[in-house]
């Protein structure tokens, strides 16, 4: 979902930590400020301060040793809610948007993906991934249209397909979550519509609303959303793409904004007067969306947030004068329909999600993969949705106390930082990976699953030194793409958690191809304990061929010089840089890394001048367009603005990117994805880099976590055992107070002898002084 | 000493004007409103067409300083500079990039901030000062030659270590208060303790050491001798006399960082996820929202020049000898 230039995937696992309750905490010795209180304050009763000093202290130390409770000291919870169904997790930081049309990134759509409730969704426990209903009551399956508006077969041929007409039909009597938005009085107007700027005076929250109120959900909903991708006023970051599938909406743009300028600055732009083409309701529950060609990606779009339903009623409560200034916008309070509704918007400190109590109801699946039986994932099957009441996001902004805290029991779930891999694994002598005695010992389980994403270091195909199809250049990224050693990468900087990537897709995606037959051919050879990396005297070779012999251009004498842009400057990544220096120094090549801002860096990626990169990408969904179009030269950076960073362009490549794009996955489409790999292999425009590999670790209390790197929604499938996470938490948080009476006692081994010494100076005689 | 403030007031502002003119370049030397926009906007699937929007809608698809393509005043007025700055002096801080209300944010976070501020300063003052008393009284013993050794490795040791050990120690090994986190009303209680005792424990090496020095050079005056020859006692030399005089520098030194106090601390609200204003500035340079970062600076500024104000005023109530003039 995310692109990105340095690939920490060690990152903390962003779902969800849920921790428990605590005691309040037992006092700690105040004497200490009392004291200090009154040294300060009144020098006059010094001595008579002085002499209470020792009682105070031991009073302190006996108060402190001789608090029995059992209870943690250290919970960072309410006591009241030790037992309670709630899950704790955290958020690094805040999210920037949380309107279904914005929120793309993954730390606004593990928000907005609770809340709202797109069409479609994916299957929790089946893999591949697998596209079910969610408030639809059906996948749509789509009819075609040619140029006269006749429906034609679905297997006609793509460029006979002129419209594709998917037809929804939502699932009657889902209702939305109680908002003031809905709220009427009992004259059946709205409630809080039309408001006043005093009307607003002690109004700062959404919460500060006393009254709320419903309505059903209807296929106008949907209608309404998507018309919100072309609101002049949004941001909508797949507007452009949209564009160009979905019917009239290129031009509803203008539509909009034309009518946008005749109101005042934040009015109430009503989109349910200005139809749009493409979209359209057929009736209460159903609408219609219709498309230029044939685009199957539009599915699993229709299981993202951008395709969720927006009330009007929402809209029109939100561009009030005053709401934007108060932040009461949409894009910081949601309205959905989903099993949680988001009550505390505070990304300051907190942000609480609780059980929606309008949600319509849904179960938990009943079929998964072979294995999920065994493993307990099917334990609830025909259990109702979602499991926990109440989701509390907490700011924590680094990962130290945060790992500190996963171990104390107080987040249910953790990722794996460097810092702390050999803490939790270990690693035995044929590289298997395990928890470590002390994890095991907590009874914490281990989850791995390569992710749907990939690293990759690129090459900027429009140099004159490194870029084009020429069989120089060619040859030279082919001998980097052998000698730059990505299996020692992985083990050195990533604890052994990726996979070296062999082309673009990476597994658990359509395309990828496993074993022999999956191996690039140019960088790895076959043998019986998998792919193994070319010789680097091969590398050498290609080098030679390319000019460069030795590292020296064949042609002048001069070493072969190549520059690496990078953001990564800080004394964290020094190392890094370092063992790529020495990859390129294998085939005596001068690598020199250029270091430089964010913003430096888009702009050399703009513009082209960059030389050599990294990059990644994370899945939109589990389609090898999604990853294919990285490739695609109409995508190229520089001149179309696109995702293809490497600006590559392979004609023969592009041409069976238009043809396998719009295909159904079966052997056809694999035979061409086969044919395009071979052909960017060859090329060799990436060096392939590695598919990182998520590492998570859950406590025992934490059930049904199964890695799902498509579904956004799945806390409704979390479950806690408070009851269990509370006993352990007790049982591991039992505070140590015995240092504390040893403080007390050495505080005091310092002041007595110096309080002694200082009645003797008081007392000593004048005289006594002078000597 | 009214005019003296009046005048110190009138000052403040060029320098207010020269600090919002240099944040303004500085920021936009390294950020341009595209940049801007595009970090805003998601690095995926941005389009020039976005971007622009972005801009429009934030005023900063005008020139930065300078407008060629209008005539008159506007020259100078319909510029990012001007439209951006000038409501900062009347202390209307305006909204965010993304559209959050500043003051209200503001607000919010300066009470966390001070929750922690607050009791360090306290705290510290009274540890830094009853040791450096102590360490003074007994000049030239075991305990003054101890303290200043404490004192000197207390200073070497750096903030983060005394952050990351003491929540291994306070927090993870002893379990005696949480690790890190963050509430409100008293129930904030047992999530300051461990942030104040860091942050008051990491002061007493540098503060001890200073005070121990003030207290010392003011022992060692004609006025102490004098009324040791009397025959006054030691504490009330010392408490009377000693710590009367030397309060002159601890005292400035407390006032001019009272107005920072709102500022917050980033190393410790980041590492103990305390919602306050020290970590805010920086969240906002690393989210290039320009809007935050001239606000912050700004009321950098002005707590500062007002910190000065304070000094010079707190000057003439300690010392009756300072006038104003």
């Amino acid at each position: 979902m995310k692109a990105g230039t340095t690939p920490d995937i060690m990152a903390r696992h962003a779902v969800s930590h849920p921790q428990d309750d605590s005691e309040r905490r037992p006092r700690l010795p105040r004497p200490l400020q009392g004291t200090g209180v009154s040294l300060t304050g009144k020098p006059h009763s010094l001595r008579a301060q002085l002499n209470r000093v020792p009682q105070a202290f031991l009073l302190a130390a006996l108060l402190a040793v001789s608090a029995c409770s059992d209870e943690p000291w250290n919970r960072p919870y309410p006591t009241a809610e030790a037992r309670e169904n709630i899950l704790y997790t955290s958020f690094q930081e805040r999210p920037n948007h949380l309107d279904p049309v914005q929120s793309y990134s993954s730390n606004e759509v593990a928000f907005t993906a609770q809340i709202y409730e797109p069409p479609l969704q994916y299957h929790y426990l089946k893999r591949p991934y697998e596209l079910i209903p969610l408030a639809a009551t059906g996948v749509p399956e789509p009819y075609f249209l040619d140029a006269e508006g006749r429906r034609i077969d679905a297997g006609a041929a793509a460029q006979d397909i002129v419209y594709s007409i998917y037809d929804i039909h939502i699932q009657p009597g889902i209702r939305y979550q109680p908002h003031p938005a809905f709220a009427r009085n009992a004259q059946g107007n709205y409630r809080y519509y039309p408001l006043d700027e005093q009307a607003l005076e002690d109004i700062y929250t959404l919460g500060d609303f006393t009254e709320t109120g419903s309505r059903e959900l209807v296929a106008a909903d949907y209608v309404y959303q998507i018309k919100r991708l072309a609101h002049p006023r949004l941001h909508s970051p797949i507007l452009g793409l949209m564009s160009d599938y979905i019917v009239g909406l290129a031009d509803y743009v203008d539509t909009l904004k034309q009518a946008a300028s005749a109101m005042p600055d934040q009015g109430f732009l009503d989109l349910r007067d200005y139809p749009l083409e493409g979209v359209t309701v057929i009736d209460r529950y159903t609408y219609q969306i219709r498309i230029h060609g044939k685009y199957p990606q539009l599915l699993y779009w229709l299981a993202m947030p951008f395709f969720s339903p927006v009330p009007w009623e929402a809209d029109r409560f939100h561009s009030q004068p005053g709401m934007k200034e108060r932040n009461i916008t949409l894009d910081w309070y949601p309205v959905g329909t989903g099993p949680y509704m988001l009550t505390v918007n505070n990304p300051n400190r907190q942000m609480v999600m609780v059980r929606n109590p309008n949600f319509h109801g849904e179960t938990y699946p009943a079929e998964g993969e072979p294995g999920d039986a065994a493993s307990g994932l099917l334990a609830d099957a025909g259990k109702p949705l979602p499991f926990i009441d109440k989701v509390i996001y907490s700011l924590e902004k680094e990962d130290i106390p945060y790992w500190n805290k996963f171990l104390q029991g107080y987040y249910d779930t953790s990722g794996i930082s460097s810092d702390s891999f050999d803490q939790a694994i270990s690693v035995g002598a044929s590289g298997e990976v395990a928890l470590t005695d002390a994890m095991l010992g907590k009874g914490i389980e281990l989850r791995t699953a390569v992710s749907t994403s990939i690293y990759y270091t690129g090459f900027n195909m429009l140099d004159p030194v490194v870029g084009g199809l020429g069989e120089k250049a060619r040859k030279l990224r082919q001998a980097i793409a052998i000698a730059v050693d990505f299996e020692e990468y992985i083990s050195i900087f990533l604890n052994g958690r990726g996979i070296p990537a062999q082309g673009v897709i990476p597994p658990g995606i359509f395309g990828f191809v496993e074993g022999d037959a999956g191996i690039n051919s140019y960088v790895y050879d076959t043998s019986p304990r998998g792919p193994v990396r070319k010789p680097i005297e091969e590398a050498r070779r290609l080098l030679a061929e390319a000019g460069y012999p030795e590292g020296r251009d064949i042609e002048t004498g001069k070493p072969l010089v190549l520059y690496f842009d990078t953001t990564a400057t800080g004394p964290d990544d020094k190392a890094r840089l370092d063992w790529l220096h020495k990859q390129f120094a294998k085939l005596d090549i001068q690598l020199v890394v250029r270091g430089t801002d964010y913003n430096r860096f888009q702009e050399k990626m703009l513009k082209g001048t960059a030389q050599i990169f990294q990059w990644g990408w994370n899945a939109d969904y589990p389609d090898p367009e999604n990853f294919m179009f990285l490739l695609y030269g109409p995508q190229g950076k520089v001149e179309h603005n696109g995702e293809n960073a490497a600006n590559y362009r392979n004609a023969e490549f592009d041409q069976l990117f238009v043809q396998m794009k719009n295909m159904d996955n079966g052997p056809q489409r694999q035979a061409i994805i086969d044919r395009m790999m071979r052909i960017a292999r060859h090329d060799a425009p990436w060096l392939w880099g590695f598919h990182p590999k998520q590492f998570s670790l859950a406590h025992a209390w934490y059930r049904n976590a199964k890695p799902n790197l498509m579904a956004n929604n799945a806390l409704k499938y979390r479950r806690i055992d408070p009851g269990q996470r509370a006993g352990l938490q007790a049982a591991w948080n039992r505070p140590v107070r015995w240092p504390i009476a040893l403080l007390l006692g050495l505080v005091l081994l310092v002041v007595l002898p110096a309080f002694f010494s200082y009645r003797n100076r008081q007392r000593r005689p004048a005289y006594v002084a002078e000597h | 000493m009214f005019a003296y403030i009046v005048r110190r007031v009138a000052y403040a502002i060029p320098i207010l004007i020269g600090v919002n003119l240099l944040t303004f370049y500085l920021f936009f030397v390294v950020n341009s409103p595209d940049d801007m926009a595009r970090l805003h906007l998601g690095v995926k699937r941005v389009t020039p067409e976005a971007i622009d929007k972005w801009k429009v809608e934030r005023g900063y698809d005008k020139p930065l300083l300078y407008n060629e393509a209008v005539s008159g005043s506007a020259k100078l007025t319909h510029t990012i500079f001007f439209e951006k700055s000038v409501k900062l002096f009347a202390f209307d801080f305006g909204h965010s990039d993304d559209g959050r209300d500043i003051s209200h944010d503001i607000q919010q976070r300066m009470k966390p901030s001070l929750a922690i501020a607050i009791p360090t300063l306290l705290v510290g003052l009274l540890i830094n000062i009853t040791f450096a008393m102590l360490m003074a009284f007994f000049r030239g013993t075991y305990v003054d030659v101890s303290g200043v050794i404490l004192c000197v490795v207390l200073m070497s040791i750096s903030a983060m270590f005394y952050i990351i050990g003491g929540q291994f120690l306070l927090g993870k090994l002893l379990r005696l208060m949480p690790i890190s986190g963050y509430d409100t009303g008293l129930d904030a209680f047992k999530f300051l303790v461990l942030p104040v005792v860091i942050g008051a424990v990491s002061g007493i090496g540098a503060g001890s050491r200073m005070y121990r020095s003030f207290f010392l050079e003011e022992a060692n005056k004609d006025f102490v001798r004098t009324a040791r020859a009397k025959g006054l006692k030691e504490s009330l030399v010392l408490f009377r006399h000693v710590l009367k005089n030397a309060m002159i520098p601890i005292v400035t030194g407390v006032v001019v960082v009272l107005p920072m106090l709102f500022l917050g601390s980033l190393l410790l609200e980041s590492f103990f996820a305390i919602p306050g204003l020290g970590s805010y500035t920086i969240d906002a340079i690393n989210r290039q929202d320009f809007a935050i970062v001239r606000a912050m600076v700004f009321l950098g500024s002005v707590l500062y020049i007002l910190g000065l104000i304070l000094v010079d005023m707190a000057y003439t109530v300690v010392d009756p000898r300072v006038r104003l003039s």
